[in-house]
């Protein structure tokens, strides 16, 4: 197991160090000067000097690499060009929009997909199976903005129970969560049928092993085994799912955050790239990439914690 | 009969013979502007109304079938033109520094959220539709290099792929004269999936207007100039919601559909 960690640590400093040198590269490198794009073709020749002299730009590009790393790991993040706070400040005001409207997303698609996937795999062949199968294939199929857009249409405007967009602050709790409703919803339905399809294919093919077939034989019932033992041993092919769809929910939600107007992470990445502000464009990245690899790195772990078979594939 | 196989075919049929038959006829003009028709509902002269500009929407759909699936098939074109080679070389040589490059690459690319990256390039190389179809290439690329690894690892350890190795063929030759005909069909039953995803991308990249630009018609930014109309005139929105459905829904019912039909194993299997 020590081996193990020691190789998935490696591995995670490894990835982490490639990712910054390709955010960086694309971000500091690609668009030659960084600080002329980000003030556009109008600009004159001193604001743009005045700008390179302020971002560092005029110091070597592995010095800046290494600024900007060191910035990272110390939570200075730079300051934004266009708001003129620290990304650092920025991030977290809009985190405490995002984690929520995430988290509720994961809790709703879990809800959703959970009775789902156990209801088809119970029913398997069956007409319960087959409307979850045509309501999960649906459920794939339509763009969440599109969805957004029709629950708007129904709810907000025609019905009045949820507002049709704006987010009020966390002042008043119980407006802050009404507002949250909608994009959750619209969130969670992609990823409520993909949840439901994983459940119940590992389900079924769980149901078909032979320690099922030997508690089955020693009278357990079909609903106890299938809740007892199956889902159980399901819960590994889930889990993966759940862990990618968090990280998917926190950057994903960049479109659904820009159609109900929600001061959000993936509002302000978007933002920031049409306001050509690179400085929050790059720490924010890099921010979303660390969360998913490190929650892929923990998810691994967790497996090996529980899996002794899976330690020696590293 | 294969019921889900059929539809997916029918439904993916459809979109394709919509785009192809809008590069020869179109009911309206898609530039053909009548400001007082706006917002019509649907009727015999505009079967599926007009937008905010008059113009004709069931032209406007058919046009943006084209740019849809245009910009989807390139990307996956790209995803497999590129993922393909790799996944087979990883496999050839299981377990080398190229394996561990090739896969910790694809790892990583993995580790990039695809709509914020999509979105990056399309922002720092100007919203078009060639950059959305790199942008969405890009992510495809991973995808393929990982069905076509695993489907050659297991077909390394056959006995005729040995028999092709005493014969004296290189790695490379087996690898596109045996290895490749025989995962043939995941390669295109993952196509089609990477196909339906490249849509639903392409729709939301050109919904937030980072797509292909006007006026080249797309389903996506019909939707997002529908998005301030949509209580006016509900049809504006609904239609090209429901292309978008109903041509993402055939391909996915058409890929697994394939994968049943092409691989005997799976047969009776869980689907």
């Amino acid at each position: 197991m020590t081996r193990f960690v020691l190789h998935r640590v490696l591995s995670l400093a490894a990835s982490l160090f490639v990712a910054s040198l390709v955010v960086f590269a694309v971000i500091e490198v690609i668009p030659g000067d960084p600080a002329a794009y980000m003030l556009g073709l109008n600009a004159s020749p001193d604001t743009v000097a005045a700008l390179r002299e302020t971002l560092g730009l005029n110091q070597s590009l592995p010095m800046r690499y290494l600024g900007w790393v060191g910035g990272m790991l110390t939570g200075d993040l730079g300051t934004s060009y266009t708001y003129r706070v620290p990304v650092a400040e920025l991030v977290g005001d809009r985190l405490a929009v995002s984690l929520p409207l995430a988290a509720g997303a994961l809790v709703l698609s879990t809800a959703l997909a959970l009775p789902a996937g156990l209801v088809a795999a119970a029913r398997r062949g069956r007409a319960a199976d087959a409307a979850v199968i045509g309501a999960t294939q649906l459920g794939i199929a339509v763009p969440n903005f599109w969805f957004a857009m029709l629950l708007v249409l129904l709810l907000a405007v025609r019905g009045r129970f949820f507002p049709a967009g704006g987010f009020p602050g966390w002042s008043d709790p119980v407006a802050a969560l009404r507002a949250l409703v909608l994009p959750a919803v619209a969130l969670a339905l992609p990823q409520a049928a993909i949840l439901a399809r994983v459940l119940r294919s590992a389900l079924i093919e769980t149901m078909g092993q032979d320690y099922i077939r030997t508690a089955r034989a020693k009278g357990l019932s079909r609903a106890r085994a299938l809740l007892r033992h199956a889902l159980r041993n399901a819960m590994i092919p889930v889990l993966t799912i759940l862990g990618m769809q968090f990280s998917f929910l926190l950057a994903g939600a960049i479109i659904i955050e820009n159609v109900f107007y929600i001061p959000g992470l993936g509002r302000l990445i978007f933002q920031a790239i049409t306001q050509r502000d690179l400085i929050v464009v790059e720490s924010v990245v890099m921010i979303l990439v660390f969360a998913v690899i490190m929650v892929t790195f923990l998810t691994d772990l967790a497996y090996a914690a529980v899996d002794p078979r899976l330690r020696r594939r590293a | 009969m294969r019921p889900g196989l059929v539809a997916g075919a029918v439904l993916s049929g459809l979109a394709l013979a919509a785009a192809l038959l809008s590069l020869i006829w179109l009911p309206y003009a898609v530039s053909a502007m009548a400001i007082g028709q706006r917002l019509q509902p649907p009727s015999a002269a505009h079967w599926a109304g007009t937008d905010h500009f008059g113009r004709d929407i069931a032209a406007l759909l058919m046009a943006g079938a084209r740019t849809s699936l245009a910009v989807a098939l390139v990307a996956v074109g790209i995803g497999m033109g590129l993922g393909v080679p790799f996944g087979l070389a990883a496999a050839a040589r299981r377990g080398s520094w190229l394996d561990e490059v090739i896969m910790r690459g694809n790892d990583l690319i993995f580790a990039f959220p695809s709509l914020v990256i999509a979105i990056l390039i399309t922002a720092v190389f100007g919203p078009s539709a060639v950059n959305a179809i790199i942008a969405i290439g890009i992510f495809n690329i991973p995808v393929f290099a990982r069905v076509a690894r695993a489907g050659a690892l297991s077909l390394w350890t056959l006995d005729y792929v040995r028999a092709a190795q005493v014969a004296g063929k290189g790695r490379a030759r087996i690898s596109v004269e045996h290895i490749l005909p025989n995962i043939a069909n995941l390669l295109i039953v993952q196509g089609t999936i990477q196909f339906s995803l490249g849509i639903l991308a392409e729709a939301g990249l050109s919904y937030v207007g980072l797509g292909a630009q006007p006026p080249t018609p797309s389903w996506g930014r019909m939707l997002a100039e529908a998005q301030t109309m949509v209580t006016l005139a509900p049809h504006v929105a609904l239609f090209p919601g429901l292309a978008i459905v109903a041509t993402v829904l055939g391909l996915n019912l058409l890929g697994d559909g394939l994968r049943d039909a092409l691989d005997p194993r799976l047969r009776g299997r869980v689907a």
